[in-house]
């Protein structure tokens, strides 16, 4: 395993400056060339015996045939992959550290019908361990998002995009308030008395109110707290995606009809019957994060599973990102790439794969001006892998980066590993 | 009509007193299996890449099928007349893949309350119950797991109880009733459960015992205490007043049962070892066992296998302490007579079930990573003989040689690879999942609930990027503090 101890050291030794000259940037410095690299551009292709140039946290060159500076620190990485830092769409990561342990949670809000001012923020711990677990497999971005449905909230509350690197508070918090969250179909069912036209209404009511006002009568009280009609605005605005979990055809139809009288920036999450509207989603934008190894009518709403669905879905147009079903905590996160490799195995073309765990949660929560590809101008949070295909399942990274910074690669789980195996 | 108590308890105490393992009369028993393999054509596949399960990997080479069981295996197998020759140049065989731990049909899908059948959590102590009497045989997962060439699985009772019944095994065959699924000869199997479940079931949620791991194996102790007498009492099939779990633990003390144990940590593992030397019987298998790599040595030494994930972990204390290498660990530990530990990627999932070959992939790169010599020729008995051993049909399948059933997974490339997908499933010779071929589902729940499949395929070619979208949408009016606050 190549380490980069150097990198480290340096960065130690002159962090004081760079906090000087940008004291929300993560604190690094230097130029430094990954040279002989496969680099996966997402977007820009695959480039063979290429240079990957970083400037302090930024990416300045991408190519074949780039000279590097004068006393830049040069890594040949001899042909290896390399890729994009990997992006989970869908997670509670900083915010859920064991499921079954009440005391850890901090993703579940408590209000019966709104919540819609809920920052996750106010309760993310940088120091989860399961962060350090996803980071050395080459998680850098995560959604973290407040949980939906089990008798929570109707309004869920408002995630955050997280940078998994952490290397300082500031830059833990990649995008606070990236999107609102909302429950409806099955999971929903607890949080309203009624069916899904009781959801539906309790939705419009709430967004009538939040962009109305409240009705000034004793008769008939505000429905939603001042936080919460504030919260909704961006929402109603167009400026904050409005992220749905949402499985039924018949669902996701009311949905895009109620985005559409309310100008909201629809995402579904869940979509297990998304790809039977697959050209609506993609006439109106609307990207999809799914499972695509969800493919079992496990619940009534979810009956045209299928494991194709990533594939007819990304050829109608959709935009897809890729977040495991069964792991919303994100303990594996890591195993995005999995999902990422089945979706290829039916039928999805390799390189959209990739951009649904790289570039498309970026482009989701609008961090695709910084992070997503490997291009000019954009953070340097990239994995260099062991193998020639970072969606095959003995790849593993070589070296994570976060902004530049060549991250520790362990975990507790390393050091359990350490102390009991015996080689 | 209901058979007669005596006809019900003369078959029983016949399955006892031959022991569940006596293949020559697979069909004894009550609910016995009604399976009966159907007659199978010669088959000869060629030029593939063979794990065989047993240790070898061959290339280019040929295994033989006839009368529904594996006839030769290797580089020079020649053809007999008559016989179907089937070319797998570039693909690769494995022996069909065992579970030894699944809900399908007991958790079914659709998951709702109608289905869940999986859980008797009327008392902590339960072996009274049979899983088979649950399964229904219409869970679409069954075929779903075919398609991810399992062959054979274990289905269990849930964990919720110390004590959750009798588990049964399967082969992965469409019926209308389990019992022509029912694989004829395989042992039942008892699940007991460790740790939180059962004291958060009964003691937290239930303000009864156990509500706690003292609770818990108090719990097993009284139960096995009450089966030595009733084994003592009930001898050579004599003794009044039959009782169902009494029976199923007593099969456990005569080695009949094997103990299938859910238990994630490695000192309570370490408590039930003992349990079973108070009580003289064997745990097969530990399920679940996060923990399992730091006993990895005393597992092998007492030749207990461990059925674990290659990589779930944290979502209960129990499982904090999970990692990557678990599996690697327990199979290359060696007891002091030279005997390797025996480790199984098991799924206890309907989707996991369906990948139990990159389940098993994960595990096989992390221990390489770590250091452990481990070939595909080894990890692929993680998924085929090392569960059926624990299972008890190790002596039928399992593993690619002659006498064998020809339980067999025609795989599109290496199996360990996140692009595998199973081409053919054979079960006893015969071709139950076909890729190539699309069908309407096996099951009745699953028919007509998707659309045409020319619906779908009438897709158009994904269309050219659409334009980028306008920068901004309407510019926020009121919400100056609000607009502000959507940045990082």
């Amino acid at each position: 395993m190549t380490r980069h101890p150097w990198l480290r050291h340096r960065t130690r030794r002159l962090a004081p400056l760079a906090l000087a000259l940008a004291t929300t940037l993560p604190a690094q410095a230097g130029v430094l060339a990954i040279t002989n690299a496969k680099l996966h551009t997402v977007g820009g292709g695959t480039l063979d015996k290429a240079t990957l140039l970083i400037r302090n946290d930024l990416i300045e060159a991408v190519g074949v045939g780039i000279a590097p500076p004068e006393g830049a620190k040069i890594v040949d990485v001899g042909g290896a992959a390399v890729t994009p830092g990997l992006f989970d769409a869908y997670t509670h990561l900083g915010l859920e550290e064991i499921s079954g342990v009440d005391e850890t949670r901090d993703d579940r809000g408590s209000n019966p019908r709104y919540s819609a001012a809920l920052d996750v923020v106010d309760g993310l711990n940088p120091r989860s361990v399961l962060i350090p677990v996803q980071r050395i497999e080459g998680i850098t971005q995560a959604m973290s998002a407040p949980s939906t449905g089990e008798g929570g909230p109707l309004l869920a509350g408002r995630g955050a995009v997280i940078n998994l690197g952490q290397l300082s508070p500031e830059f833990f918090v990649a995008r606070a308030r990236a999107a609102q969250f909302l429950p409806l179909g099955e999971a929903a069912m607890g949080t309203v008395q009624g069916g899904r036209p009781t959801l539906l209404l309790a939705l419009r009511e709430a967004f009538e109110e939040a962009r109305n006002g409240a009705p000034a009568s004793v008769q008939r009280p505000a429905l939603l707290g001042a936080l919460d009609a504030a919260a909704l605005r961006p929402v109603l605005n167009g400026e904050q995606p409005l992220v749905v979990d949402v499985h039924r055809a018949a669902d996701i139809r009311a949905l895009l009809k109620l985005a559409e009288d309310y100008g909201i920036k629809l995402v579904i999450h869940g979509g297990a019957e998304a790809h039977l509207l697959a050209r609506e989603l993609a006439e109106r934008q609307v990207p999809v994060i799914l499972d695509p190894t969800y493919n079992l009518p496990a619940h009534f709403e979810a009956l045209a599973a299928r494991s194709d669905s990533a594939s007819l879905l990304y050829r109608a147009g959709v935009t897809l990102a890729f977040s495991a079903a069964g792991d919303q905590g994100g303990h594996n996160s890591r195993n995005i790439r999995q999902l990422a490799g089945n979706a290829v195995a039916h039928g999805l073309p390799w390189d959209a794969a990739l951009a649904a765990i790289t570039l498309n949660p970026a482009k989701i929560y609008g961090l695709d001006s910084t992070l997503g590809t490997l291009e000019a101008g954009k953070q340097a949070s990239f994995v260099i892998w062991d193998g020639d295909d970072p969606l095959e399942l003995g790849s593993y990274p070589r070296q994570v980066y976060a902004a530049g910074v060549a991250v520790p690669m362990t975990s507790r789980q390393t050091l359990l590993r350490d102390r009991y195996i015996k080689r | 009509m209901r058979p007669s108590l005596f006809a019900v308890a003369a078959s029983l105490s016949l399955l006892l007193s031959l022991g569940a393992c006596d293949k020559s009369e697979p069909k004894t028993g009550p609910y016995a299996s009604t399976y009966a393999a159907p007659v199978a054509p010669a088959l000869l596949i060629t030029h593939a890449t063979i794990l065989t399960g047993a240790g070898r990997k061959l290339e280019d080479a040929s295994l033989l099928v006839q009368d529904g069981k594996i006839v030769a295996v290797g580089n020079e197998v020649a053809p007999p007349p008559q016989v179907e020759i089937l070319d797998a140049k570039g693909r690769w065989l494995t022996p069909g893949l065992i579970d030894a731990h699944s809900h399908l049909g007991v958790y079914p899908s659709p998951e709702i309350w109608a289905t869940a059948d999986g859980n008797e959590l009327t008392d902590p102590v339960t072996p009274n119950v049979w899983s088979e009497h649950s399964v229904w045989p219409q869970d679409p997962g069954f075929e779903a797991a075919r398609a991810g060439g399992i062959t054979s699985l274990l289905i269990l009772p849930g964990s919720g109880n110390l004590i959750g019944g009798r588990g049964t095994v399967f082969k992965n065959l469409p019926a209308t009733s389990y019992q022509t699924m029912k694989f004829p000869g395989a042992p039942y199997s008892l699940k007991m459960a460790c740790g939180e479940n059962p004291k958060r079931v009964y003691g937290k949620e239930g303000k009864k015992a156990p509500a706690t791991r003292m609770g818990n194996v108090a719990g097993y102790r009284a139960a096995f205490i009450k089966a030595q007498e009733y084994a003592a009492k009930h001898k050579d099939g004599g003794g009044e007043g039959r009782d169902l779990g009494m029976e199923t633990l007593a099969g456990v003390l005569k080695g009949e049962i094997l103990v299938q144990n859910h238990c994630y940590r490695a000192d309570e593992m370490e408590t039930m070892l003992d349990l079973a030397k108070e009580f003289e019987f064997k745990i097969s298998t530990f399920h679940h066992a996060v923990e399992a790599y730091k006993i990895a040595g005393r597992l092998a030494e007492e030749g207990v296998c461990g059925a674990l994930w290659a990589d779930w972990w944290g979502f209960k204390l129990e499982a904090w302490d999970g990692i990557r290498e678990n599996i690697a660990i327990v199979d290359a530990a060696v007891s002091k007579s030279g005997a390797r530990g025996c480790a199984i990627v098991h799924s206890d999932d309907p989707y996991g079930i369906q990948r139990l070959n990159q389940e098993a992939a994960k595990a096989m790169a992390a221990g390489r990573r770590a250091g452990l010599v481990i070939r595909d020729e080894d990890a692929i008995a993680w998924i085929t003989a090392n569960p059926a051993r624990a299972i008890g049909i190790g002596d039928q399948t399992g593993s690619l040689e002659p006498g064998k059933n020809a339980d067999l997974v025609l795989w599109n490339g290496t199996p360990f690879s996140s692009y595998a997908l199973a081409d053919r499933v054979y079960i006893d010779g015969t071709l139950r999942y076909d890729r190539a071929s699309r069908k309407a589902p096996d099951s009745d729940f699953a028919l007509g609930l998707a659309p045409p499949e020319e619906a779908l395929q009438a897709m158009p070619p994904p269309p050219p990027p659409p334009p980028a979208a306008p920068d901004s949408a309407a510019a926020p009016t009121e919400a100056a503090p609000a607009a502000a606050e959507t940045q990082p």
